[in-house]
């Protein structure tokens, strides 16, 4: 009944600390090869620095507490820096959430994107521009051809953000990480990059961590989701069961009334409902960081962290409370 | 970028004129305040001068007009690029400065080159080594040319270079009498050039690196150096094409503000080092109260400053291409 036989990503009690502050508590989960994987949660809860221990990418003052994670058979806790050069931007890719400053503005889009086929591929000059047009092309930006020495400042933030897409899916990578990629766009322009998204994945068979806080993206996208908490996975389940019946508290409170898996109207509503309090009063860990919050709240919630529980059909969830409202527990905790 | 950098130079340009007709008249108006005039100094060298001859002297000069009339005629000889006539040196104005301008625009290009080379590679070290020993190093070494005056780090240079080790010649911008051709004049023109230019530069290095570092260090937080790095560049090369191309904006503006000073600290270099430049000229103007020359000393130095800060303008255009887009 394991869902994923081969995974091409597999993050395994991943703990990530700042001085003085846990962003990430023994995260894990895995992706296969062309699946999506959705990580989902509010701001501050720990999606980003995720992403970014994947890439080996975090800021200076964070560091890796414990966990493994492998891609494709690499350890790549352990890989040399060299290593990791050579993975990054050929095989895992990146979007940042923020298209205005994740673009350098002193150089053409032109040079950014072609910079990442002449460090993979060795390309001459004339032939990484060919590429360059021929993958703005892909990505829809119109009249390739001139624009390719634009500068960020010429362009809107849709148009940057497709520009960050031509350079992530440049070198055909296996995974690609998307952290939050429309997050910071209008309705309508949301929705253009991410059917372009859509189908680059498809087309490419790419495998996509997409971290995102809108659910009605979710439903039409991913083949699996991911909630987190408080630097917690509290909840992983594939999408169908996921919204027909969410099981974690947390979920219960995302998911708000309604979402149908077939809704049209898909990233134009649905977004994150509001639950009363906040992330900052789950600070302090002595039980469940959500039992400030939860409606379900037992004494017993506030004596330790509840595990991940492993149920049937490759769910988990981190709540016994709920677990046993629904079934057994299928397997041991894993994390 | 061709046409941009060219709408920045058209901006500059129409800038630059008005600006230049304000320092000629507030120049002018600020030299009348001054005690005495050619005249005066002549006559006391003379010591036979009589109130006749005084008279004679002022209406030859021109001295005796009113102010007004003065700045007119001034500015009507300027009009046709005619800096007047030095009555202390018996010769036309533009002759004294032309053969002055050569040397100092010469301490001036390789003092201020000398300095951004200088302070940018020293700036990126501290950056790349933040907090670490060769930071630490540089930093007390960078407060002290930033602390020391640039006439007392020259004197210690001279003593040390010249008198005590005497590896490099500390007066006049060749050797005398040597009569040197090909590449043993270039060759004896550098060493004459080494100690002035790096007394000039020594406070404007420590200007440049602290600024560099802290640009650097600026940089690395931006969201752009993370997507440089999820491509798998080496590091040394984005440090080099996406930090230090950023971190120079804010470096040249702060340089193109330092030009004045770097002017003004010629006038102490060259007096100094015996620098036949303008600014000993200038010195030597005030002394003889020889206003046409130290007006068009002035003059000159503003051209050079205006046009040294459009040479900047254009170097922030070419590196920041969302200049003169508008
Ligand atoms: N550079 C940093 N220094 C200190 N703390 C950080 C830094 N970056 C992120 N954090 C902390 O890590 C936590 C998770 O942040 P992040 O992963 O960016 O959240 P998000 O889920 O919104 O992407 C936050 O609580 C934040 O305060
Ligand atoms: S463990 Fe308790 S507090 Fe935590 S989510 Fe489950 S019911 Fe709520
Ligand atoms: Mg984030």
């Amino acid at each position: 009944m394991n869902p994923i036989p081969v995974p091409l990503l597999e993050v395994d009690r991943l703990t990530v600390a700042f001085p003085g502050h846990v962003a990430v508590r023994e995260a894990s989960f895995a992706i296969a090869p062309a699946e999506t994987l959705a990580l989902v949660g509010e701001s501050g809860c720990g999606k980003s620095v995720t992403a970014f221990s994947v890439m080996r990418l975090l800021p200076p003052n964070a560091r890796v507490a414990s966990g493994r994670i492998l891609f494709d058979g690499n350890d790549l806790m352990t890989a040399s820096r060299p290593e990791m050069r050579r993975l990054r931007g050929r095989h895992i890719s990146l979007i940042q959430q923020e298209p205005m400053t994740s673009l350098n503005p002193v150089l053409s889009i032109g040079v950014q994107i072609g910079e990442v086929l002449r460090r993979h591929e060795r390309l001459s000059r004339r032939a990484t521009r060919a590429r360059v047009v021929e993958l703005l092309d892909l990505v829809k930006i119109p009249d390739a051809h001139r624009r390719i020495d634009d500068y960020p400042h010429n362009l809107s933030g849709g148009m940057r953000q497709r520009v960050m897409i031509a350079m992530a899916v440049a070198c055909h990578p296996k995974l690609l990480i998307a952290d939050e990629p429309t997050t910071a766009l209008d309705v309508t322009t949301q929705a253009q990059v991410l059917d372009l998204l859509g189908d680059l994945r498809r087309e490419l068979a790419m495998a996509v961590l997409l971290i995102t806080h809108d659910l009605g993206v979710v439903a039409q996208w991913a083949d699996r989701i991911a909630v987190m908490y408080a630097g917690r996975i509290v909840e992983r389940a594939s999408i169908v069961p996921f919204f027909a019946r969410p099981m974690h508290p947390y979920s219960h409170g995302l998911l708000g009334a309604r979402v149908d898996v077939d809704a049209e109207e898909h990233y134009l509503t649905d977004r994150l409902t509001e639950i009363p309090g906040s992330v900052g009063s789950a600070a302090g860990e002595t039980g469940c960081s959500f039992a400030p919050r939860c409606p379900m709240v037992q004494p017993s919630c506030r004596l330790a962290p509840p595990p991940l529980l492993e149920l049937a059909d490759g769910r988990a969830v981190a709540c016994p409370i709920t677990a046993a409202q629904t079934g057994a527990p299928h397997g041991a905790a894993v994390g | 970028m061709g046409r941009r950098i060219a709408a920045t130079f058209k901006r500059t340009a129409i800038h630059a004129a008005p600006t230049v007709l304000g320092i000629i008249i507030l120049d002018f108006l600020l030299l009348q305040l001054m005690p005495g005039d050619a005249a005066d100094v002549i006559a006391a060298e003379s010591g036979t001068a009589t109130a006749e001859t005084m008279a004679a002297l002022r209406e030859r000069f021109g001295l005796d007009k009113s102010v007004f009339t003065q700045l007119v005629n001034f500015l009507g000889h300027l009009a046709t690029f005619d800096l007047g006539f030095s009555p202390r040196y018996n010769m036309p104005v533009l002759d004294m400065i032309m053969t002055r301008l050569p040397s100092t625009l010469l301490l001036m290009v390789t003092a201020l080159s000398l300095a951004l080379l200088l302070g940018i590679v020293l700036g990126s070290i501290m950056a790349a080594w933040a907090g670490r020993w060769p930071d630490r190093v540089l930093s007390v070494v960078v407060l002290l040319f930033y602390s020391m005056p640039g006439f007392w780090v020259g004197l210690m240079a001279v003593v040390l270079f010249s008198v005590k080790l005497g590896w490099l010649p500390s007066d006049s911008n060749m050797t005398i009498g040597a009569n040197y051709t090909g590449w043993a004049m270039i060759a004896d023109r550098a060493a004459h050039l080494v100690l002035p230019a790096l007394a000039l530069a020594s406070f404007f290095v420590a200007v440049y690196a602290r600024l560099t570092r802290a640009s650097m260090l600026e940089v690395q937080r931006q969201d752009f150096m993370r997507t440089a790095e999820a491509k798998g560049l080496h590091p040394f090369f984005i440090q080099l094409r996406h930090a230090l191309r950023n971190a120079l904006i804010p470096v040249t503006t702060v340089a193109g503000m330092h030009l004045g000073n770097l002017l003004g600290g010629a006038v102490v270099i060259e007096t100094l080092f015996g620098w036949p430049g303008m600014g000993r000229l200038a010195l030597e103007a005030v002394l003889a109260r020889d206003f046409s020359v130290l007006l068009g000393v002035l003059l000159l130095s503003s051209f050079l400053v205006i046009l040294a800060n459009m040479v900047i303008d254009l170097l922030h255009a070419w590196l920041d291409p969302r200049i003169g887009t508008t």
